[in-house]
């Protein structure tokens, strides 16, 4: 029996599974769970390669409920296959993180820990490949429970009231907004297939595409659009690890994500535009970018502004998906691929500045640099990419972003991504600045981190720097699904 | 299954409505003069079990046949008592069948530790005649004869009730108030009837279906069915007469509780359906009025109400209770929205409830026989504790829920489809309004079970058990169910569509 397109679809799900199984069993013999969690990576990588490269024939599994008239179905397409890539591939670089991380912290519960993470990469692969909005739903949920463990992991106070308020709200906007936007779909179009051109397009009027793409977007929470992204910065009670997958790469990402394939495959751009609603959101994510952004300034704790600067950054996807320009549309999907490595090197960096030194606050960083180099440099990069200078990946996006805003007129829109950049500046850069142009401190650190701690985030932070010089065929293989002319 | 009713003996099958009926009545006589509890359960097995083959051979043949009419002692109506069969109580008399042997399959390991020894035998044979009672208020077709056997099974639920009071006293005081309540409905009911018999001049529900349409201006026939509604929402513990409820729940023995959240209001909820759109029919202004006004408000009111109130309880079994109101109240709103597609999925939501309820009491049961739990707090670490069971009440709280992959999804989804094929909307809010707030009380139970500590032992160690294999298996069987019957839903919606037909196209022959 051959490998064919349709056994990787339901591979990218099963294995993680098998590998989370595999991380239970071996639970007493850490080297070798270790080992299931990092062949599962290896593995599910090659999976996903290979589903990106068959992307064209756009295969896919559907198992009708009955004659209930929904359907369970996975279905690869581009945005689809780009999501699975960025969460399978960073992934291998964030499991051997973790092992460092958690070791180096000498964490307890960590057969728990890995398992959950190979879960919510299970959920993440869901999230991408599935072919209609029940089956992202479920995934959506399986993931959000899965990372609960993961964020309540150190398991004291703070920490389950961190977890507490990340459930409620995930799950209250799924619930709550998210799924009657789904019921309402379904009674609507009569199916909730992701359907090239928008499921809804001509089938709801404006106003109704109104209302159900203000229920979608604040009932997918984990896009962190304000005023529902409280969870992102609860969450950041959870081990680094977990902070930099997770709330950089698979939980926010699947987030933006679905947002984004919500309005390309069910509402279509051209519904998204008629909709006046789309407008206001545009608005909206405008003001979380330079919020969130201000607040990341005013903030300390290094995680605490980082993950402002995510709900900053994730903004920008929204914001991409509602002005719904091909050009715009395509910078939001290039956001989640540059985003997430620039921000999984910014969370690593954190980790391994924990880990070395125990200091979780901005100020006590100063001079660190001249002591972790390494680590300070990625950040350094990370901090560019995030910016969205040259030559590194997070410029394509913005400039995509603006041109997309430009070609629709909204040129407002362009002053705030602007003004977020200097933000982005003002906020990011002193902390590799004053790491590496400071005096040192006097008490010193035994070593420069861990090995398996210090060299993830270097590598993420190359991947940036390669990525700005991938953007041609990352652009050839995003252009069919917002029919950009190049 | 067609095989398995092709296996009957001839005279077997053509008196079987009388049969079924009549066995358990018989047994209970003899499960009474049983030495011990032991053989009192087998002999109410050996009922259930026959009981329950009886009963699918008498669905197959209304699957195929589509009514089944049978004469009591020969005797035709209108002079003598009807049984009659449709798709609509076919559903009822399938849960009854298999929620009843599931119930008794449990019961060994739950009544040996929460009955006196003495009284285990007597405890049966008042289980059977409910068991008798509840099966005749489904398949009977005279609606005195109604009456009498919802209560024959009300009269024994007030004793097994009662009998909690072997483990906790309350129960005495919840058996009472159950019994002046559950009988005032009952006298509301026969006043009804009473007055119908006064109007139409029987008693026969096919009899009076046809000449009712006639006296639909008569204030007799409204005042009947004013006292109808009020007595069979009392007894299907519709809100707001739902107040015998939790108390009786909470602190009958667990057997019981499962058996009967699973059952009895569920057959009341049959009674209110067949009484509005067979004896009674929609179309009349007073019906008409009543689906809005009293069945969808109501039922709204007492999904949300009864949620909260389930939030705050503290009694593990109070808090299901109050959870069970807040079920009935969407079955009355399915039942409000008036239509096929409503009816449908109110009967849906009667057969997915008797499920996830049944294993979610059974699991707390389970619980208890083992460290006698009562309050949320003792379900601390239960899945350190006896994982099996916790397994299976985590399946059955994600489908009261509704999440996907569970059967309580489609009760939510098919309720929401005919409500907004109404044009309903505010109606879909409040169900989800309502589940949300069932995420949160489950969520408590859940995050009590999976999150929290286990309480050590001396040693320092946390305790291990498992529940008997006779109550894990019935636990397990509903547990999967609920996750089968989402991914096959076919079975259970062409059942309930049929059963809603039935119901629109009346009792006339």
């Amino acid at each position: 029996m051959s490998w064919t397109p349709e056994i990787a679809l339901i591979a990218a799900l099963v294995i993680p599974l098998t590998g989370g199984l595999f991380v239970g069993l071996l639970g007493k013999y850490p080297n070798l769970r270790e080992g299931a969690t990092l062949t599962a990576a290896v593995l599910l990588a090659v999976n996903v390669a290979y589903l990106v490269s068959v992307t064209g024939e756009r295969p896919e599994l559907i198992y009708e409920i009955g004659s209930t008239g929904l359907s369970f179905g996975l279905k690869l397409e581009p945005l689809g296959a780009l999501f699975a890539a960025v969460a399978s591939g960073l992934w291998i670089v964030n499991s051997i993180y973790s092992i460092g991380y958690m070791r180096g912290n000498k964490e307890t519960h960590q057969t728990r820990f890995f398992f959950f993470f190979t879960i919510a990469i299970a959920g993440a692969m869901g999230v991408a490949l599935a072919s209609n909005l029940l089956t992202m739903f479920l995934f959506y949920e399986a993931l959000t429970l899965s990372t609960y463990p993961l964020v309540a992991h150190k398991g004291d106070a703070k920490a389950r009231r961190g977890a507490a308020i990340y459930l409620s709200i995930l799950l209250g906007t799924s619930i709550g907004l998210f799924l009657p936007a789904i019921i309402a779909t379904q009674f609507i179009a009569g199916s909730t297939d992701f359907t090239v051109g928008g499921l809804l397009n001509g089938q709801a009027s404006p106003l109704v595409a109104s209302v159900l793409l203000v229920l979608f977007a604040f009932g997918i929470g984990k896009a962190a659009l304000m005023p529902v992204h409280p969870w992102l910065p609860n969450a950041m009670v959870a081990p680094t690890p977990v902070s930099a997958l997770l709330h950089a790469v698979a939980v926010v990402k699947a987030g933006v994500f679905s947002i984004l394939k919500v309005s390309t495959y069910i509402f279509g751009p051209e519904l998204i535009q008629a909709a006046p609603a789309s407008n206001w959101l545009a608005w909206i994510a405008a003001i979380s970018i330079v919020l969130a952004s201000i607040i990341a300034m005013s903030s300390n704790n290094l995680k605490r502004r980082l993950a402002f600067s995510t709900v900053s950054q994730l903004s920008y996807v929204t914001l991409g998906a509602m002005i719904a320009a091909p050009l715009a549309l395509l910078g939001a999907a290039l956001q989640i691929v540059m985003h997430a490595w620039g921000k999984i090197t910014l969370f690593m960096c954190a980790g391994a500045i924990y880990t070395a030194s125990k200091k979780t606050e901005i100020s006590d960083m100063r001079g660190l640099g001249r002591l972790m180099p390494w680590t300070f440099g990625a950040f350094a990069v990370g901090a560019f990419a995030i910016i969205g200078l040259p030559p590194f990946g997070g410029m394509w996006p913005k400039l995509f972003l603006m041109m997309g805003a430009a070609s629709t007129g909204q040129l407002a829109l362009i002053g705030a991504l602007i003004l977020s950049s200097i933000l982005n500046v003002a906020y990011l850069l002193p902390i590799p600045g004053r790491g590496f142009f400071d005096p040192a401190p006097k008490e010193g650190l035994k070593q420069p981190g861990p090995l398996l701690v210090v060299l993830p985030p270097v590598i993420t932070a190359a991947g940036v720097t390669i990525l700005f010089f991938l953007i041609g065929p990352l652009t050839e293989f995003l252009a069919p699904v917002f029919g950009v002319e190049l | 299954m067609e095989f398995l009713a092709s296996l009957m003996p001839l005279p077997l099958a053509v008196h079987a409505p009388a049969i079924i009926v009549v066995t358990p009545l018989l047994m209970a006589a003899i499960a009474a003069l049983m030495p011990n509890g032991r053989l009192g359960w087998v002999v109410t097995l050996v009922s259930t079990v026959f009981t329950g083959l009886l009963a699918l051979s008498l669905i197959v043949d209304v699957q195929s046949a589509g009514v089944i009419f049978y004469a009591m002692g020969g005797w035709a109506p209108p002079a003598g008592i009807e049984f009659r069969i449709d798709a609509l109580n076919a559903v009822l008399l399938l849960v009854i069948a298999a929620l009843g042997l599931l119930s008794v399959i449990y019961a060994l390991p739950s009544v040996a530790d929460e009955i006196a020894e003495g009284r285990q035998a007597l405890f049966y044979s008042a289980f059977l005649v409910c068991f008798a009672g509840l099966v005749g208020v489904a398949i009977t077709g005279d609606a005195f004869n109604m009456f009498v056997f919802l209560e024959i099974s009300s009269i024994s639920t007030y004793v097994m009730v009662g009998m909690g009071a072997d483990k906790d006293r309350r129960a005495l005081t919840a058996a009472y108030n159950y019994l002046v309540l559950g009988t005032i409905g009952a006298t509301f009911f026969v006043i009804g009837v009473g007055f119908l018999y006064m109007a139409t001049g029987t008693l026969n529900m096919a009899g009076m279906a046809s000449r009712l349409p006639d006296l639909s201006d008569s204030r007799v026939v409204q005042a009947a069915f004013a006292f109808i509604i009020v007595g069979l929402g009392l007894k299907a513990a519709m809100f707001p007469l739902h107040l015998w409820l939790p108390n009786a729940y909470a602190y009958a023995p667990n057997f019981v509780t499962s058996f009967l959240a699973t059952t009895a209001t569920k057959v009341a909820f049959y009674t209110l359906v067949r009484f509005l759109f067979d004896v009674f029919w929609p179309e009349a202004p007073f019906v008409a009025i009543s689906f809005f006004w009293v069945f969808a408000i109501l039922g709204i009111i007492g999904m949300v109400v009864a949620s909260v109130q389930a939030v705050f309880q503290d009694d593990a079994r109070r808090l299901l209770a109050f959870s069970s109101v807040a079920q009935v109240g969407y079955m009355m709103l399915g039942l409000g929205i008036g239509t096929a597609a409503g009816v449908s999925a109110g009967m849906l939501h009667l057969v997915n409830h008797a499920m996830m309820k049944g294993a979610l009491f059974m699991a707390l049961g389970a619980f208890a026989v083992r460290f006698g739990i009562r309050r949320i707090s003792d379900l601390n670490g239960f899945g350190q504790t006896m994982p099996l069971t916790s397994a299976a009440f985590t399946i059955a709280g994600l489908s009261l829920i509704g999440v996907p992959m569970t059967v309580g999804f489609w009760s939510k989804w098919y309720l929401g489809v005919a409500a907004l094929e109404n044009g309903w909307w505010w109606a879909v809010a409040a169900l989800i309004l309502s589940s949300l707030i069932a995420l949160a009380y489950i969520g408590r139970m859940l995050a009590a079970i999976w999150m929290a500590e286990p309480p050590h032992d001396k040693t320092g160690g946390i305790a291990h058990a498992r529940a008997p294999w006779l109550m894990l298996g019935p636990l397990w069987v509903l547990a999967i169910a609920n996750i089968w019957f989402f991914f096959q839903p076919d079975f259970l919606i062409s059942l309930t569509n049929a059963a809603a037909e039935a119901a629109f196209s009346g009792v006339t022959r």
